[in-house]
Formats: structure tokens, C-alpha cells, sequence
């Protein structure tokens, strides 16, 4: 079996369903339980629509370069692209607590992002693009 | 993602099911807009067979939360929600600003 997994795909909304296919299958096939691959999932959907919408931009023709493979312990998923880079500090964390009227529903996707993996790490580089690194621990 | 409306005499019913995610969450809005747009603000979204709602799919549900509350004029209720989705809401901190119900049948009727 591989010990790892890749997909490049063109920067379009409409392949966010295929993505999802692809890391789920890959999430399970590296030894995560249907929970995990969920989270899994979930994380990547939330970072490649960010690098669609954001990182590219609307009308802005790029690739997304999908990586899951398993380092020690843990499923480590790798989204590589050369759109603009941004800080992550810089989005403000959602206040879940706020009323109805004042809640703003930004900021949720990193959020998101955060909670379903154990780590999160990006890195911008103006030659070799940006990368972001998610981790999730395998179950024992 | 399949997004099918019902309109009821006092109610209006969205099915949504499938995947809701950045791609597909502006057909799910612009199903909720035709609604609101009629006048009519007591919408119950029943979804059953919703296998995934991103960060934007919440936003749409939020948006019409607000938009169908304001003024006294109505709600938008929940019905028949995955534990994932469940999750999901709760994660957020979504899941106390909606009413929940187990039957899209239980939700019809509670306006």
C-alpha cells in the first residue's frame, strides 16, 4: 500500500466536493477511524476554500496541491498553493458567545481548522509558495 | 448538494442534503432568499440527509436566522439534524441560538 497520497487540483469551488472524496478516502486508507476522517475532511475543506477564495481570489487560475501521509504517529495532511499569503494571527477568533445580533460568522474556517486537528502550522514563502501542515494523532 | 423546497400555508420547508460547503452553500442562500422575499419568515430547514455543513453554510443559516427574527416576524427552525451536523453546531456555538426538533413534521407545526 502507498504511504501517502497526492492530489493536484485547479483552484475552483466546484472541486471542493472532489477534495473531500479524496482526503476521506486517504484519512481512512492511512489508518484514521470515519470520526477522525470527518475531522479530517472538514479541516481541508475549510483550508482549500480559504485558498480559493482568499489565497487566489475569484478568476484567479492556480493549482492546489493535496498531500495525506502518516509521520510517526500521526496523519499529517499537507495543502500547498502560490496564492497571496496571509497572517493567521491576524483572524480574530469567532466570539461563540455573543448574541444573535451582534454575531459575526467570520473567522469560523480557521477556527474550524483548529479544532478538528491537533496541530496547525502554516508557513509563506514568496519562491516556494505557502504550506500548511495539519496534524491529527492515528488512534492507538 | 440537493436543495427542495415546500411551501405549507404558514410554513415554508427547505430540504438541504448532501454536502454544504463554499461551492454550494450560495444555491442553499439563494433557496432561503426566494422565501424571504415572498414575505413569508417561518421557514423550518429539515436536514435529514445533510452529511456535511461547512463555515459558509453556517453563515447562510445564521443570515437567515437574523433575517427571518427580525422585528418579531418569524424564525427559522431546525429539523431532523445528524449528530455530525449536531457536532458541528454545537462547535460553533450555533446550537443554543436555534430551535431544534426531531421531525421536520414536529418543526412544521410549532409555528
Amino acid at each position: 500500500m502507498p504511504d501517502h497520497f497526492e492530489l493536484t487540483v485547479p483552484s475552483d469551488l466546484a472541486n471542493l466536493e472532489r477534495i473531500a472524496d479524496f482526503v476521506t478516502d486517504a484519512a481512512l486508507r492511512l489508518g484514521l477511524s470515519e470520526q477522525q476522517a470527518f475531522e479530517v475532511q472538514m479541516a481541508a475543506d475549510e483550508a482549500c476554500a480559504n485558498v480559493i477564495q482568499h489565497a487566489y481570489g475569484p478568476g484567479v487560475e492556480g493549482e492546489i496541491v493535496i498531500r495525506c501521509e502518516v509521520e510517526g504517529d500521526e496523519f499529517v495532511i499537507t495543502i500547498r498553493d502560490h496564492g497571496r499569503a496571509f497572517d493567521p494571527e491576524e483572524v480574530a477568533e469567532p466570539d461563540l458567545a455573543c448574541p444573535l445580533e451582534k454575531r459575526q460568522v467570520g473567522g469560523l474556517g480557521l477556527f474550524f481548522m483548529r479544532k478538528m486537528m491537533d496541530r496547525v502550522a502554516f508557513h509563506f514563502d514568496p519562491q516556494a509558495g505557502n504550506e500548511l501542515k495539519m496534524y491529527k494523532r492515528r488512534s492507538p | 448538494m440537493e436543495v427542495k423546497t415546500r411551501q405549507y400555508k404558514r410554513v415554508d420547508l427547505v430540504q438541504v442534503s448532501g454536502r454544504v460547503d463554499s461551492g454550494t452553500a450560495p444555491q442553499f442562500e439563494a433557496a432561503l432568499q426566494e422565501i424571504m422575499s415572498q414575505d413569508r419568515f417561518h421557514i423550518v430547514v429539515d436536514m435529514q440527509g445533510l452529511e456535511y455543513i461547512s463555515s459558509a453554510g453556517l453563515r447562510v443559516l445564521v443570515a437567515g436566522l437574523k433575517q427571518t427574527r427580525r422585528w418579531n416576524r418569524g424564525d427559522l427552525r431546525l429539523a431532523s439534524v445528524p449528530p455530525r451536523i449536531q457536532d458541528v453546531l454545537k462547535l460553533a456555538g450555533l446550537d443554543v441560538l436555534f430551535q431544534t426538533f426531531d421531525t421536520a413534521v414536529d418543526a412544521v407545526g410549532s409555528f
